[in-house]
């Protein structure tokens, strides 16, 4: 792959946003006065995304090739370099990391009030840990990056999190860190059979014996998988996402899962397409299997919380069908589709939060009637839920017809069985909706509805919800050059257009 | 161009009403949703008189998706056929928006009710104007989304939230084949444009696709797959159960949504891809079957419902079964001719038996739907009880009412459609005949004989006010002179205006029949109108006691029918139930809770175990360390000098 420096901008724009959370954080520590310590947090990541915009209007939406590129020695005998660069996917992923970083700030409050240093000092590490993750381009880079997310979100968890938080805390450390070893030893591999490099543009463009590329296929799957997560490895999920506090919450469903797909399609896919192609078949049932599986876990939920993680399972499985149909549509629905969902889960879990605070009960059986308590909430809560939906108009539509649509050029049945989750999930979720907010009125309860600060949490994600429905070209534009490129690049390797002749013949056309 | 405005208006008064209506429009809301809708309607009637002229308007608004090589734009197309829907919607709509600023009024929640109608204008506009499949399929979900808000208007009462949602999800099901359909037919024309597939449907014909083992006709499976939409939308067999529930919302909302505009989507929709149903003989003989079949199966379950509302229900289903079974037997104009008279005889029955409730209730009745409750009502309700019985000779095919000419094209069509067609055919004057019946039978039972309900009541029965019984007026003027426009050319030569009108979309039916053949068909339709309404009038008026005797007599096929055959109980049977009980058990319980989670806590629990036999050797016992490095040492050293 070329790797022309593309620097639009004359100063290192993605190290200053990468960097401008760490260096609040250390700011926090000489603060005392817990509201200093919101405002300041709130002003870095008001600053981050300011510092961001310049990126929009600069970037170069005709190459796939990695743009605002900065690369500097670092550790020269073992070919460590300081190198990062975005291209058309991991950009859009760096401003839905900077927007839910603003609104985590704003959700706490009220709600976090014990430790209040220590917590945005742990949720401005995190947000450097991400954005570091999804410039790197070096893989050493990418490694302390990639671990170094662990910390601040087992920390919030363990320390703020619910009644079982020990317990969620330390699952969530250990399932993705086991992954995560596995993606390490294939690291080291990488390292030894390329000619000594941790470039990642160069060791994408190696080619490696189709056993070689089985092995580290799989001992990358296995950190991506967890992360994802693809059943059945999903098992963290809902306890991580009940247990932590909103901000975790919303962090972990609307950034930190998509780094597994997006690892797919970062790593797995350019540096190991005979593998993929060998393992694509079991990833489809896999995904379909989570569609399916996570959407009827759904309705035996009882806990606000977990029922929108197991949806996150329905949801995601969608996004890896979509990357692993690896035609256009397929995966630029699937990107699209882990936008929206964290756009859209962060949306509900900031909501499941926002009431929280009031009720402190997410047992659903204890909400009932609240469409005439809280007018306002619901109207706002029933936009997201029918986006969840994918109902068109809402940016779920557009990520989930693409998804189908790619899974069904693809293979047929697993299209069909796809589309199926559309059903259970109208199911599932409009039944939430009816057990909260229309049946069981309770007389005399009084709950106040959603105030200023609340609504303007909320609003730039009704924003992108309507926006990208109606207008998904914002931000399909951004994602063609790289996505037909990725695809290209995999055809040329595997000989082959559709990812599943091998298995089955099914053509479409004539006789 | 302005016509984009026809959507557009109600959508602004949608997004005022929403925004404001709570906190300042409030009892208000009227002023913003009726002026938009009626502005709308002239909108419309433009529209249509260019059509009308000759011309056609297919133009894109912006690029939608664009995703490799698919492509999708929001674009607009008005034929005649877009232009007959057009007049329907607006027109029905703005006299229904009327027609609930009397109904509503005082509700609670007035502005949220003028906010969601408006939507779901602005939603049905869309479905009839896209001028593309997933521009289609938008106005098609949110139509749904509209009826799932008005349906559970009432949300705080449990039946009226869970019939939004059954609603919903039901029409998911149609939607999950309808939306594969909208997928195939990109993934074979290259475009989900009209024209487009339309104009090369004739170049995949005789195409197969291999599905699951199968070759199929591409374009039969895209046929069915879209028919399995129309089903749900048009709540035929067997996606029918959600349209008797909807009757759980306000009774404007029954008549515009759930009689005149929504539920015929279906109906449009078909005949919107007549190119495509035309070269697939089984597609066309499944919409046949299916509304012939609908038609009669919904009609046996009104004779005997006692809730004035569920008796039009079941009627409407029948009645789109009518249409289906034209549109199967390729009478396409034939079917959206029917479409239109029996939006305005429709609405009318509904918004009468609106009127009805509506006198009912602030009579302080509280079973106000049910029929074994009224009675008498003629003289209490007399403007009432004319516009009603002008619709009942409207749908039940009375000469030189609206329905007759309509239903009438429908009947002569299917009988000349061979053999299946004549079978279909006695299935539909069947249905005509059991139409007649349940029609007088709600007309006696409510309007004629004593009053059921207590005295007190009856002295505050008052005929509606003006608001409502204006439009009443005017749908009734629909409901007598709309069919008009289609005379049989057997009465009138140059009769059939709208199906030279709709040709040039629709195309003309196949096949003529004799005079002879006509005349029979006519006489039939007419002879089974009046027989129904015979049977009717004997049992409702002269031998009050029959009902009950017959009812004893056929016990078990009166139950059958008024408990709707237990589909409910079916589906909620084989399917509802078993598949919460698996996600709780099953999937939950076993497979998330023991399987994985075994496994996930049984490895630590395993290296726990394997660690404490780590730590015996380390004991901190310096002499057994020192024994251990020995040997280690030893070890290293022979291996160094043996490996060489």
């Amino acid at each position: 792959m070329e790797s022309t420096a593309l620097n639009q901008i004359d100063y290192p724009i993605l190290s200053i946003i990468v960097f401008m959370p760490l260096a609040g954080a250390l700011l926090l520590l000489f603060i005392r006065n817990a509201s200093a310590v919101r405002w300041t947090s709130l002003f870095i990541t008001c600053a981050g995304l300011a510092a961001a915009l310049p990126i929009i209007a600069s970037f170069d939406k005709t190459t796939h090739l990695m743009q605002f590129q900065e690369a500097y020695e670092w550790i020269p005998s073992w070919g460590i370099n300081y190198f990062i660069g975005i291209d058309g996917i991991s950009v859009l992923f760096i401003f839905l990391t900077l927007l839910l970083s603003i609104l985590s700030v704003l959700v706490s409050w009220k709600s976090v009030e014990t430790k209040v240093k220590e917590f945005h000092i742990a949720l401005l590490v995190m947000e450097t840990a991400i954005l570091g993750v999804f410039v790197s381009l070096d893989f050493f880079l990418f490694y302390i990056f990639w671990e170094a997310m662990l910390v601040p979100m087992f920390i919030l968890i363990g320390v703020w999190g619910g009644k079982d938080r020990i317990y969620a805390a330390v699952k969530f450390f250990l399932y993705t860190f086991a992954g995560s070893v596995l993606m390490l030893v294939g690291i080291i591999v990488l390292y030894y059979n390329g000619s000594a490099t941790l470039d990642i543009l160069a060791l994408s463009s190696m080619r490696y014996p189709f056993t070689l590329q089985c092995w580290l296929f799989l001992a990358f799957f296995a950190a991506f998988a967890v992360k994802v997560p693809m059943f059945p490895f999903h098992t963290w999920l809902p306890d991580a996402h009940t247990e932590a506090p909103t901000a975790g919450s919303v962090i972990l469903a609307g950034v930190l899962i998509k780094m597994g797909a997006y690892g797919f399609l970062r790593f797995s896919i350019p540096m190991f397409p005979d593998a993929v192609k060998f393992f694509a078949l079991p990833i489809f049932i896999l995904s379909v299997v989570a569609i399916i599986y996570g959407a009827l876990v759904c309705f035996a939920q009882k806990d606000l919380k977990r029922l929108i993680a197991y949806s996150s399972v329905s949801h995601m499985g969608f996004v890896t069908l979509g990357i692993f149909a690896l035609n256009t549509q397929g995966v630029e629905g699937g990107i699209l589709q882990m936008l929206n969902h964290g756009i859209i889960t962060g949306a509900l879990f900031l909501m499941i939060g926002m009431i929280y605070e009031r009720t402190h009960t997410r047992a659903i059986s204890d909400y009932g009637g609240f469409a005439r308590i809280v007018p306002w909430y619901a109207g706002i809560f029933i936009i997201f839920v029918f986006a969840s939906i994918g109902l068109p108009g809402t940016n779920g539509f557009i990520g989930e017809f693409l998804i189908i649509l790619g899974a069904f050029g693809a293979h047929k049945l697993f299209g069909v069985l796809a589309a199926t989750g559309i059903i259970l999930g109208a199911g599932y979720m409009l039944w939430l909706y009816q057990r909260v907010f229309f049946e069981g009125y309770k007389e005399g309860l009084s709950v106040h509805d959603i105030n200023f600060r609340e609504v303007v949490t909320l609003l730039p994600l009704i924003i992108l919800v309507f926006l990208i429905g109606f207008y998904p070209d914002a931000l399909l534009d951004f994602m063609h050059p790289s996505v037909e490129h990725l695809i290209e690049e995999f055809r040329a390797d595997t000989n082959g257009k559709n990812i599943f002749s091998q298995y089955i013949g099914l053509h479409l056309g004539g006789r | 161009m302005k016509y984009a405005l026809i959507p557009l208006l109600p959508l602004i008064a949608f997004m005022i009403n929403i925004l404001f209506g709570r906190r300042y429009i409030k009892d208000k809301a009227h002023w913003v949703s009726v002026p938009a809708v009626i502005g709308s309607f002239i909108l419309a009637v433009s529209a249509f008189m260019d059509v009308k002229a000759g011309n056609v308007i297919n133009i894109d608004i912006y690029n939608w998706i664009a995703s490799g090589s698919f492509k999708v734009a929001i674009g607009f197309l008005i034929d005649p056929l877009t232009a007959v829907m057009l007049i329907v919607v607006t027109s029905i709509s703005s006299l229904i928006f009327i027609y609930s600023i009397g109904y509503m009024h005082g509700d609670g929640g007035y502005y949220r009710f003028y906010a969601y109608l408006s939507l779901f204008v602005f939603s049905m506009l869309i479905l009839v104007m896209a001028n593309n499949f997933l521009l289609l399929y938008f106005g098609w979900e949110a139509v749904g989304l509209c009826s799932y808000f008005l349906i559970g208007f009432w949300f705080h009462k449990k039946s009226a939230a869970d019939a939004g949602k059954k609603a919903f999800i039901v029409n998911r099901f149609g939607d999950f084949g309808f939306g594969l359909g909208v997928i195939l037919i990109f993934l074979t024309f290259g475009s989900l444009e009209y024209t487009h597939v339309f104009g090369h449907a004739s170049v995949i014909a005789g195409k197969t696709i291999n599905f699951f083992g199968y070759d199929v006709g591409t374009i039969t499976l895209i046929c069915l797959l879209l028919f399995c939409g129309a089903v749900g939308k048009s709540a035929q067999l067997p996606l029918h159960v959600w349209l008797p529930d909807a009757m759980e919302g306000p009774t404007p909302v029954s008549a515009l949504i759930h009689a005149a505009t929504m539920v015929t989507a279906g109906v449009f929709m078909v005949a919107r891809c007549n190119p495509l149903f035309d070269l697939s003989p089984v597609a066309m003989n499944t919409v046949a079957v299916v509304g012939g079949v609908t038609a009669i199966f919904a009609a046996t379950i009104a004779l005997v419902q006692n809730d004035i509302k569920r008796v039009i229900a079941y009627s409407t289903i029948s009645q789109l079964g009518y249409m289906f079974l034209a549109l199967g037997v390729g009478a396409y104009s034939a079917g959206i001719f029917h479409l239109y008279t029996h939006a305005y005889f429709k609405a009318l029955l509904f918004l009468a038996s609106g009127s009805v409730i509506h006198a009912l209730h602030h009579a302080g009745h509280h079973d106000e739907q049910n029929m074994q409750k009224m009675g008498g009502l003629k003289k209490h309700m007399p403007t009432t009880y004319i516009v009603f019985i002008l619709a009942t000779l409207s749908i039940t095919g009375i000469p030189l009412f609206s329905g007759f000419f309509s239903k009438d094209e429908i009947l002569y069509r299917a009988f000349l459609g061979g053999g299946l067609g004549k079978f279909l055919w006695f299935l539909a004057a069947l249905a005509a005949l059991m139409t007649a019946f349940y029609s007088w039978r709600l007309i006696y039972l409510t309007f004629h004989g004593k009053f059921r309900g207590s005295d007190e009541h009856e002295h505050h029965i008052h005929e509606s006010p003006k608001v409502i019984t204006i439009p009443l007026w005017l749908l009734a003027f629909g409901a007598v002179f709309a069919g008009y426009v289609g005379i049989p050319p057997i009465f009138y030569e140059h009769g059939d205006r709208i199906g030279e009108f709709l040709a040039p979309v629709l195309g003309h039916p196949l096949g003529h029949g004799t005079h002879a053949e006509e005349i029979f068909v006519i006489a039939v339709s007419i002879l089974v109108a009046l027989a129904g309404w015979f049977i009717a009038y004997t049992m409702y008026l002269k031998k009050t006691e029959l009902p009950q005797k017959l009812e004893a007599r056929f016990q078990p096929l009166h139950k059958l029918l008024f408990n709707k055959y237990y589909i409910d109980e079916l589906y909620s049977k084989t399917l509802v139930q078993p598949m919460l009980r698996a996600s709780d058990k099953i999937f939950l319980g076993f497979f998330d809770g023991r399987i994985i989670e075994g496994v996930v806590n049984g490895v630590p629990s395993f290296i726990a175990s394997f660690s404490r036999g780590l730590r015996r050797i380390q004991t901190g016992v310096f002499s057994s360390y020192a024994l251990v490095m020995a040997i280690g040492a030893l070890c290293i050293i022979a291996a160094m000098v043996f490996w060489k």
